[in-house]
Formats: C-alpha cells, sequence, structure tokens
C-alpha cells in the first residue's frame, strides 16, 4: 500500500511529495472548488422548477417530480411512493387533495381510489434539467436586443480602440516632437482618476452632444484607453527605429509605415489589447448605466440589472440569463487562457 | 498551442483592419505633403488626444467648476456660482468620528464605510493574492489549469458576480443549506449590517484575487533560482529562505499591487452597487456610490454636492498616490 501511494505521489523530478506539497495540493484544490463552486452552483440552479428553487436545504441537482398519464385523466398525474397497511410500498397516482387527505389511484387500476394521508406519501423525483428557464427567460428578458446592443458596443468599441491606441503609441514611441512627454504624462495621470468621480460632466458632456441613448455614447468614449496606448507604446519602444529609416529611404509614407511595419510587428500587444477591451466592453456597468436610459438600448449588463430590480421576476428565470451573460466571456477564456494569463503576467495591467 | 488556434482570428482581424485602414491612403498622403514627416506625428495622436480630451480631461476640469455651483440644473449656464457653500455642507460636523452630528451624514457614512471597507479588502487581497502566488510558484503539476482557476472569476462582470452569491447568501441559499446540515441556525447575511459589510469584502476578494495573483506569480519567477540553491547550500531553512529571498525581492511587484489595489478599492462601486444596492439600511454606501445617489439617482439631483464630493475622493486619491510614489521610491533607494 506505501508503495503504491508512494507511485502515485511521484513528481516529474522522479521524488515523492513531501508535507508542503500535499498542503500546496490541499490548498490549490479547495480554492479550485472556492473559485469555481459559485459558478457551478449558479449554472445547477439555473436549470431547476421554480418549487425546486424555494426548496429548503437546497439539493445539488434540479429533479423534478415524475408523472404519469392515465386514460380518463386530461392532465397527467403525479407519482408518489406510498407505504401500504401491509408494509408493502406502491406507486400511486395522486388525482386531487383534500385537505390533508390526498385521493391516489394505482395507475394500472384507474377505477379504484385509494385515500391517503398526505405526510404518508413521497414523490417519486428524477433528475431533469428544465430548459423553460432558459426559454421563458429569453423571451420575457429582450434577450436577443441586450445581446446585439453588446455586441455592436463590445465589437465596434475594439475596433476604435486597437486603431486609435496603436496610432497614438506610434507616434509617442517613434517621433520626437513638442509637447510629446506632456501627453505621455497626462495619459498615465488619468489612470488614477476612476470614471465613477467625474461620472456627472461626462453626463453634461454627452448630453450636449446629443449621445444619450445613443450607443455611440458609450462606443466612443471609452475608446482612448490609457492602459492601451501605454502597453502599446511600451511594445512599439522594442521595435528598431532602423527599420523605419530604411523604410523612409524607400519611400514609405508615414502612413504606410504604420500599417505595414508597425501594426505587424505588434501583433502581440495588439491581441493582449483585443482580450483586455473585449473583457472591458463586455462587462463595463456604470457607463452605459449612465448614457443609456431607454431599455432597447441595454447591454446585457445593465438590462440584467434591471431585470434584478424587477420585482415581478422570478429566480430560475434571473439565473439563467446570468449564465447566458457569463457564457460568451467564460467561452473566450476557455479558449484563449493561457495566452489571457500569461499576456496579463507579462503586461502586468488591466 | 494556442497561439496556432489564436492565428486566424489575428490574420483576420489583422487583414480586416488593414483593408480597412488602406483607405486612409487617399486622405495622409496629401497630408504628409503638407505637414511633412514629423507633422505626421500630431496627425496619429489627434484622434486619441480629441477623445480623450471631450471624455476625460474636460469633464474633469467641468468637475471642478460643478463643486462650486449650487441648484438642480445640469447645464452650466443655469448654475449659479455659490464659491465653497457645496465643500462647507459636506463638512458642517459637530463630531467628525459621528456621521449622525453632520449636515450630509450619508456622506461621512460612505467615508467610514470607505475607510473599513478598503484596510480589510487590501490586506485579506495582498495575502490571498501572496499565498496563493507562493503555491502556483511551486514545482506542481496542472500548474496552468490552477492558474487560470484562481483568474476565471476576475473575467466576469459586476452584475454577474453580484447576482452569483447574493443566490448563495439569500435566505433559502446554498450557504444556509450548508450551515443547517451540519447543525446550524440560518444566518441572515442579506439582512444584517456586519454581514453585509463582511460579504462584501470577501467578493471582492474573490472576484480580484487571481489578477493581483499573476502579477505577484510573475514576480515571483523573476527571482533568479541560484538565489534560493545558494541559501539552500547555506542550510537556510524555507521559513529563513522566504523572510531573506522572496520577500525582499519580490517588493518591488508587491509595491504595484499594492498602489493598484489601494485606489481600486477606494473606487469601489459596481458590484457593490449591483449586491446590496448600498444596504442594509447604509452599511455599503461606499464613496462612489454617495457621488451617484446624489448626482444621479435621488429625486433632486444635486450635482453641486456630488461634484464637491468627488472632488474630496480624487483629492484624497492624488495624496494617497503620492504617499504611496514616496515610500515606494524611498524603499527603491535603500
Amino acid at each position: 500500500m506505501a508503495t503504491v501511494l508512494r507511485f502515485l505521489t511521484l513528481t516529474r523530478g522522479k521524488r515523492a511529495l513531501n508535507t508542503s506539497d500535499w498542503l500546496t495540493y490541499a490548498y490549490l484544490l479547495l480554492g479550485t472548488c472556492l473559485m469555481f463552486g459559485p459558478v457551478i452552483w449558479l449554472i445547477l440552479s439555473s436549470f431547476k422548477t421554480p418549487a425546486e428553487l424555494v426548496r429548503f436545504p437546497p439539493r445539488l441537482l434540479p429533479y423534478q417530480q415524475e408523472t404519469i398519464v392515465v386514460p380518463g385523466f386530461d392532465d397527467p398525474l403525479a407519482l408518489y411512493d406510498v407505504p401500504m397497511p401491509d408494509g408493502s410500498t406502491r406507486r400511486l397516482a395522486q388525482v386531487r387533495r383534500i385537505g390533508i387527505e390526498a385521493q391516489m389511484i394505482d395507475p394500472a387500476d384507474p377505477e379504484t381510489i385509494i385515500p391517503v394521508n398526505i405526510n404518508a406519501r413521497s414523490p417519486v423525483e428524477m433528475i431533469y434539467f428544465d430548459f423553460s428557464n432558459y426559454t421563458d427567460g429569453v423571451q420575457r428578458f429582450n434577450f436577443w436586443t441586450y445581446l446585439g446592443n453588446s455586441l455592436i458596443v463590445t465589437i465596434a468599441a475594439t475596433f476604435l480602440t486597437l486603431f486609435f491606441n496603436s496610432m497614438a503609441a506610434f507616434a509617442l514611441s517613434k517621433y520626437q516632437f513638442r509637447g510629446r512627454d506632456t501627453v505621455l504624462f497626462v495619459t498615465i495621470g488619468t489612470l488614477l482618476v476612476p470614471l465613477s468621480v467625474i461620472l456627472i460632466p461626462i453626463f453634461l458632456v454627452i448630453t450636449e452632444i446629443g449621445w444619450n441613448n445613443n450607443l455611440l455614447g458609450v462606443i466612443v468614449p471609452g475608446a482612448a484607453t490609457p492602459t492601451g496606448v501605454f502597453l502599446l507604446r511600451q511594445y512599439m519602444l522594442t521595435i528598431p527605429d532602423e527599420l523605419i529609416e530604411s523604410a523612409r529611404i524607400d519611400g514609405a509614407s508615414e502612413w504606410r509605415i504604420y500599417l505595414q511595419i508597425i501594426l505587424p510587428l505588434s501583433l502581440p500587444a495588439l491581441a493582449v489589447l483585443t482580450i483586455f477591451s473585449v473583457m472591458w466592453r463586455w462587462n463595463d456597468f456604470l457607463w452605459p448605466l449612465v448614457v443609456l436610459s431607454r431599455s432597447e438600448l441595454f447591454t446585457l449588463q445593465v438590462g440584467l440589472n434591471s431585470f434584478k430590480g424587477d420585482l415581478q421576476v422570478q429566480w430560475n428565470l434571473i439565473l439563467a440569463m446570468t449564465v447566458l451573460t457569463l457564457l460568451p466571456i467564460t467561452l473566450v477564456f476557455a479558449v484563449l487562457q493561457r495566452y489571457i494569463t500569461t499576456g496579463i503576467a507579462t503586461t502586468g495591467m488591466k | 498551442m494556442v497561439k496556432t488556434l489564436l492565428f486566424p482570428v489575428t490574420s483576420v482581424m489583422g487583414w480586416l483592419f488593414r483593408l480597412i485602414i488602406s483607405a486612409f491612403d487617399l486622405i495622409m498622403q496629401p497630408l504628409q505633403n503638407r505637414l511633412g514627416v514629423k507633422g505626421m506625428a500630431y496627425v496619429f495622436i489627434m484622434p486619441n488626444l480629441v477623445i480623450f480630451g471631450i471624455f476625460i480631461i474636460l469633464p474633469m476640469l467641468l468637475n471642478f467648476y460643478y463643486a462650486f455651483t449650487g441648484g438642480t440644473q445640469l447645464f452650466l449656464e443655469n448654475r449659479p456660482f455659490v464659491g465653497l457653500d457645496n465643500l462647507t455642507t459636506l463638512f458642517t460636523c459637530g463630531n467628525f468620528l459621528d456621521p449622525n452630528s453632520c449636515r450630509e451624514d450619508l456622506f461621512w457614512r460612505a467615508v467610514m464605510n470607505t475607510g473599513g471597507y478598503v484596510l480589510a479588502q487590501v490586506t485579506l487581497l495582498v495575502l490571498f493574492s501572496l499565498v496563493t502566488a507562493l503555491a502556483l510558484n511551486r514545482n506542481i503539476r496542472g500548474r496552468g489549469f490552477f492558474r487560470s482557476v484562481f483568474f476565471y472569476p476576475v473575467l466576469l462582470s459586476p452584475v454577474v458576480v453580484a447576482l452569483i452569491w447574493r443566490w448563495i447568501l439569500q435566505q433559502d441559499g446554498l450557504l444556509n443549506g450548508i450551515i443547517v446540515a451540519l447543525g446550524g441556525e440560518r444566518v441572515p447575511f442579506l439582512l444584517s449590517a456586519g454581514w453585509g459589510q463582511a460579504w462584501v469584502v470577501i467578493i471582492s476578494v474573490w472576484a480580484q484575487m487571481g489578477f493581483f495573483t499573476l502579477i505577484l506569480l510573475a514576480g515571483l519567477q523573476a527571482i533568479p533560482s541560484e538565489f534560493y540553491e545558494a541559501a539552500n547550500i547555506d542550510g537556510a531553512s524555507a521559513w529563513q529562505s522566504f523572510w531573506g529571498i522572496t520577500l525582499p525581492l519580490l517588493m518591488p511587484t508587491m509595491f504595484v499591487v499594492l498602489v493598484l489595489s489601494l485606489i481600486r478599492a477606494v473606487q469601489v462601486f459596481d458590484q457593490v452597487f449591483s449586491f446590496t444596492g448600498g444596504g442594509p439600511g447604509t452599511a455599503t454606501v461606499y464613496m462612489v456610490q454617495y457621488v451617484y445617489t446624489t448626482g444621479f439617482a435621488n429625486q433632486t439631483k444635486e450635482y453641486g454636492l456630488a461634484a464637491a464630493a468627488s472632488l474630496v475622493m480624487a483629492l484624497f486619491l492624488l495624496v494617497l498616490t503620492a504617499i504611496q510614489l514616496r515610500l515606494g521610491r524611498r524603499s527603491e533607494i535603500t
């Protein structure tokens, strides 16, 4: 037994695990449960029927009571296990309930009514993933409208960000011009000022431009990210100036140098910025909340928040819509996770 | 592997990008003929600078002016100049330690709540991020997997995080189910002020620690392994290596983490707003939410007061960061 354990615990260095290795794995596994657990619980809950959702204490998997169609009855009847006076247990279908007495029948013999105390019977249940939360939710929640808005905002803003930030970073890294250091300093300085602090004047500016209740008001203002400029500038500094000089000698215009030399060489940094930008825009909440007040323009996040505030709405629908909202970003992460984590580790930015 | 997976995405995007931008040739060539090579720098920086100026710099200046005007009109021409009135209103207090004695009691409650939140959140965040980074820095299997696991909540939006945890913490929720199953009594997590404040901290640590773990991990991996080997030969214990090598060499990274997490903690808003809405009572109203409610959500929109409060907050952040940079520079010299 000890040798088996030892074999199982061999690590790559052919060394058996010691106490601190066990502690490390225990910590990481506990962490995995705490990090993923809440999301998995959300997903499992989103498949439960409203009756199952209010059940306390809650059960892990979604269940539903089994029903049976009996000739002579229009609706399917709920099945229960009922202990009989002779000690056996029979599976009966409930026809109706009167006070504490349930009138039940044997599906094989629908004519005979058997009265049973409601506390004596126990429901027959099966694991059942109820997709109606999703289908109902999508209708009540205007899911497709919100999804469309979120997609428009995310894609358009990311393109604008990549385009404008890379041009600015090119100018800041490869040219000597008056005011360059001031621009750089101010750009980085604004990283310190939270958007939330200047909410009111931003609202005023957007109102003056007439972008209230216009997706442009969500897309354009966020496009000039200081983080993006800084990240791309740092990367472009590593591109040798000789490349640009020789292109100039060959007669390339500055625009062509940016387009055909700088951009292709900056692809790794652009990829990291793309991921950031998608993440920022998709999850953005405060800015769209302030700019958009007509519900047909809501993004998923704002829509979800107002859906939550609507008292008429049931938890089962909210849970299903929350899953749909976190699904796209989760899929992107599942595909690109190594790239994202190393990208952030090397740039140290968010 | 992932790079090859990503390749079609980046190449198609790069191709599209270039196609659209090639159209700009028609405008750019004449521009360069007029402005010269160096002048093009201004052309390149202009779009970014214009957006930046209109939507960040201009609002910052306007905010400053707003703070000294009164009334409830949004447009500046309808707002009377009131000088320091808004700031005086904020700072009229019988006793600064007791919010009830203040004219704007909600503001001081928010200040106090924010103070407590920042202390607890930053401490726990840095602690857990450091422990996780140290665990991930060991020679273990599945490092990439665990790294992604801890990072995953960072990707979730504040609204989603808030909803997930409301669902777990509600009266008939999962956590109370576990507590009852273990023989305890149900706890009103979302209804008591103390629990509300505690959970706001726990949830934000849950949602943010992956990001700081990654930064600290990068810092840990930059420490040359020769140092540890030398310490090992000299007979240092793991504990001694940690205090003697890891911690001092990790200080610059720790400093970055501390600055970033402090700034972010002071600015806490959307997650809490969606999670508790400031309640129960005013237990989780923080400074940004005070600005938001005073300026936007309340029936009478007191833009001036909100702007003044945000000015106070910006000043506080500036001082905080300056102190940190000062300390950081000193620790670099020594």
